[in-house]
């Protein structure tokens, strides 16, 4: 019997789309039964009142979870997320209901063994809830009460090897898309760089040094899986310098309709026959295919490596061998001043083990947004605030015709001193011999 | 209930402790088929709507089965996918960057009886626990935010629209009969916890009040100079006001001025702004994160506000199905929805989704603004102009 009537919770238990509802239920029932006599160190009812509080704000169309109050672990300042409800005797299951975030590994590989693991920990010390991932991709554990996070952190770290993920003004947990491990398009290894430089910025991650978040997402080609070019302050996004390798009997395998094309990615619908000229050669954004007596060419030195023909004809068209990176910078969605796309920083940079190229420049950036950045300023926002040329700056890096979309609009340039011939220093009394007043 | 100590001592914090150990490294997780050809695949095929198949150079196979999922999800689900992965598949399974699981096999035998079991199960509300699909030109499964569920700053539930587009869309996540994949995304605030602003369609929740000052306590809660400085469009000032008789600091809010973004509120809990009939959804269409063909682009804001309509939302998922409806009748292939847009203008594209243009719709926020409005005489006569 449910603790809580939830009418307006119930109808999103109808359609075929799994119902969070449903499955919150079905946990109720879980903790109700205790299969296992577990001695919840949390109220077994959490996730009953959880519906409750739920289906109450379902009817006021208001939340009714407060800001978060300061509690973590001990020596990190992130990881974990305070949480009040503002109906406690109502729900007193949910009074105090903190998020742990817990760092994934990267691009979401599990063992049953590993996540029954956690299970086996969450079941006893939180309320059985959770998200498969957060946005960033933490395994996020939804509720539990402040005694319980030492406990919590003591057995995840020492049973299952397994940290906290970050929150607050530090480096976020890092996250890539599969990489090399599931993908025949994967640039450079993004699984292994998440996780190098997951590893090697513990610190940065743990402990909020910085002006607000960071975060680095790892795309291992660039049709983005994990759309770092969108959401994280410094993107890696996989690329190569040299030509695309061309099968021609597979070229023709594509147009004699032997193989699928992009695929089988639109065998829903009858579009017709695969038509070469108009689906990749005339798509091109840079119209440098060609498709002449059966055979495919294009013209390397103006391609742009914008995945589609390669999509299109995975069988036919693979990537280059000299294969790199593009790092993007500064994007963001649009709390404070409007969302930002990564800009182009390092059009081209090796992406091998130990990503010492990498990391140079993500800490020249840090250095410096480290100084320059006001309190909660994302490094888009102070990029936009004092300008790109100083990002070049910072990072030693060489203005270049990819830096942009187009030359700046206006003459007013910042001149460097040094750069104007006997510098900005003058003499009036000179110029008044030349210029009476 | 008595506590059970995990052997932590809370006298001696740092005794055995283990700290920055990060994640477990992926690796270890990986299958046999994925840890031996890493690296070494070849291509890839989707069979059918949600069944992948990776070829490697050697010719071995892995078969990936992709799965739709409630991002929130319970123990007892976690248990049973592992149960699944058990049975079929070695003990390994993964989820995706949009809340898919993924179960993956060698071989087309196990692959058979690990569909047949996925389709087998549901929810005792009816619901299916394992849809497959979300590949190829189809709507995956939605990224989106906390809501209700678990935040204190939404303008609307997350999970609760999730459930409703999703069964709106559902036929468009089993079948690959888009000209292009749609990615949806929801955000319930501007924070945007999830890439909504890139999104093909973005759901966003918004208010459209300005917070109340809750003046008795608002010293108390409150570092003042930063509620001050949270404020993007300075409409936040430092003021004494008298309460009960008594002079305390506080702060004056021009409301003219509010973008309700909730920056404020983040900073100072006296300055709350949820409003049940205030609060709904601002509806995004256009945005993407790839780089194929064209470049990223910004999802822009079609639909200024709907209003929330718990528990299932209908106006908001009326709109979707219909701006998807309309997209996959009149884009050509490949033509992602901001693609189609382009092509065929704005004014068409609200005269074809019968969508009212208001003049919320025009950009006045900060520079970028005037890069949206129109700057030549190209433009079509639609029934807007009659």
């Amino acid at each position: 019997m449910a603790k809580h009537p939830t009418p307006m919770l119930d109808e999103l238990e109808k359609g075929p789309w799994p119902s969070f509802v449903s499955d919150i239920k079905q946990e109720c029932d879980n903790r109700a039964k205790n299969p296992k006599g577990l001695d919840y160190q949390i109220p077994a009812e959490c996730p009953d009142d959880l519906l409750g509080i739920l289906e109450l704000s379902y009817h006021e169309g208001e939340t009714h979870w407060k800001h978060g109050g300061i509690v973590g672990v001990f020596g990190y300042g992130g990881g974990v997320i305070g949480r009040y409800c503002d109906q406690p005797e109502k729900f007193p299951g949910v009074a105090h209901f903190h998020t742990v975030r817990l760092a994934q590994p990267a691009a979401k590989y599990y063992t049953a063994e590993y996540l029954e693991a956690i299970c086996d920990i969450w079941d006893l010390r939180g309320s059985g809830l959770t998200n498969m991932h957060g946005s960033t991709g933490d395994i996020v554990l939804l509720g539990t009460q402040t005694p319980q996070l030492e406990e919590i952190f003591f057995e995840m770290t020492h049973k299952l090897s397994t940290d906290l993920g970050g929150s607050g003004s530090n480096l976020r947990t890092p996250e890539s898309c599969l990489g090399i491990s599931r993908c025949e398009f994967a640039c450079y290894d993004s699984q292994l760089m998440c996780y190098q430089l997951t590893q090697d910025y513990q610190d940065e991650l743990h402990r909020p040094a910085f002006p607000y978040k960071f975060k680095f997402k790892f795309d291992a080609c660039p049709n983005g899986c994990v759309a770092s070019i969108a959401r994280s302050d410094f993107s890696v996004i996989g690329t190569w310098k040299d030509d695309i390798k061309i099968d021609q009997e597979a070229v023709k395998a594509y147009v004699g309709g032997e193989f699928k094309p992009n695929g089988g990615a639109h065998a829903g619908r009858d579009w017709g026959k695969f038509d070469i000229e108009a689906e990749v050669v005339g798509l091109c954004p840079t119209a440098c295919m060609t498709y002449e007596s059966g055979k495919l060419s294009i013209d390397n030195k103006n391609c742009t490596r914008c995945m589609h023909c390669i999509n299109t004809m995975p069988r036919a068209l693979k990537i280059g061998d000299e294969r790199g990176a593009s790092i993007l910078v500064g994007a963001k969605a649009p709390v404070l001043d409007g969302a930002q796309m990564g800009s182009l920083l390092i059009p081209f940079i090796a992406a091998e083990e130990p990503f010492d190229e990498v990391k140079e420049v993500i800490e020249n950036i840090w250095e410096w947004w480290m100084e320059e950045g006001k309190n909660r300023e994302r490094l888009g926002e102070t990029m936009k605030r004092v300008g790109f040329q100083k990002l070049l700056e910072v990072t030693g890096t060489k203005a270049v015709p990819q830096h942009v979309s187009e030359p700046r609009h206006n003459p007013y340039i910042f001149f460097k001193e040094e750069e104007v011939p006997g510098g900005w220093t003058r003499d009036i009394a000179d110029y008044r011999k030349r210029h009476m007043r | 209930m008595a506590f059970i100590s995990s052997g932590y001592n809370p006298d001696k914090p740092m005794e055995n402790r283990i700290t920055d150990i990060g994640p477990r490294k992926f690796s270890e997780f990986f299958p046999p088929v994925i840890a031996k050809n890493a690296g070494n695949w070849d291509y890839h095929e989707i069979l059918e709507p949600g069944i992948l198949v990776h070829v490697a150079k050697n010719g071995d196979k892995v078969f990936t089965v992709r799965c739709g999922a409630a991002r929130l999800m319970s123990t007892s689900h976690i248990r049973e996918i592992c149960e699944i992965a058990n049975k079929h598949c070695g003990g390994y399974l993964r989820f995706t960057t949009r809340n898919n699981v993924e179960f993956m096999v060698d071989n087309e035998a196990s692959l058979k009886a690990l569909v047949d079991d996925l389709k087998s199960r549901k929810f005792a509300g009816g619901s299916f626990k394992f849809p497959i699909g979300g590949t190829g030109a189809s709507i995956s499964n939605i990224v989106h935010t906390q809501g209700w569920i678990h935040c204190h700053t939404p303008a609307t539930d997350a999970s609760g629209p999730v459930k409703v587009v999703m069964d709106e869309l559902f036929e468009e996540f089993t079948n690959m009969r888009l000209p292009a994949i749609v990615r949806v995304s929801l955000a319930c605030c501007i924070n945007m916890c999830g890439a909504v602003h890139c999104s093909d369609i973005g759901l966003v929740g918004i208010h459209r009040k300005p917070p109340m000052i809750d003046h008795e306590n608002l010293a108390n809660l409150c570092e003042i100079p930063l509620a001050v400085a949270a404020c993007p469009t300075a409409a936040v000032k430092p003021v004494t006001v008298e309460v009960n008789g008594q002079k305390v600091k506080s702060v004056a809010i021009n409301n003219d001025r509010c973008m309700y973004c909730g920056n404020c509120y983040t900073m100072c809990p006296a300055l709350p702004l949820s409003d049940g009939p205030g609060d709904g959804i601002a509806i995004m269409v256009g945005g993407k994160i790839s780089n194929r063909i064209n470049v990223p682009s910004f999802s822009k804001v079609v639909v200024a506000f709907v209003p929330n309509e718990p528990p299932r939302w209908p106006t908001m998922a009326k709109i979707v199905k219909k701006i998807v409806e309309v997209y996959a009748a009149d884009a050509r292939k490949y033509e992602r929805i901001g693609d189609w847009i382009h092509r065929i203008g704005w004014e068409t594209f609200y005269e074809k989704t019968g969508l009212e243009f208001t003049h919320h719709c025009i950009d006045d926020f900060r520079d970028p603004a005037y890069y949206t409005w129109r700057q030549t005489t190209q433009f079509k006569f639609t029934s807007h102009l009659d």
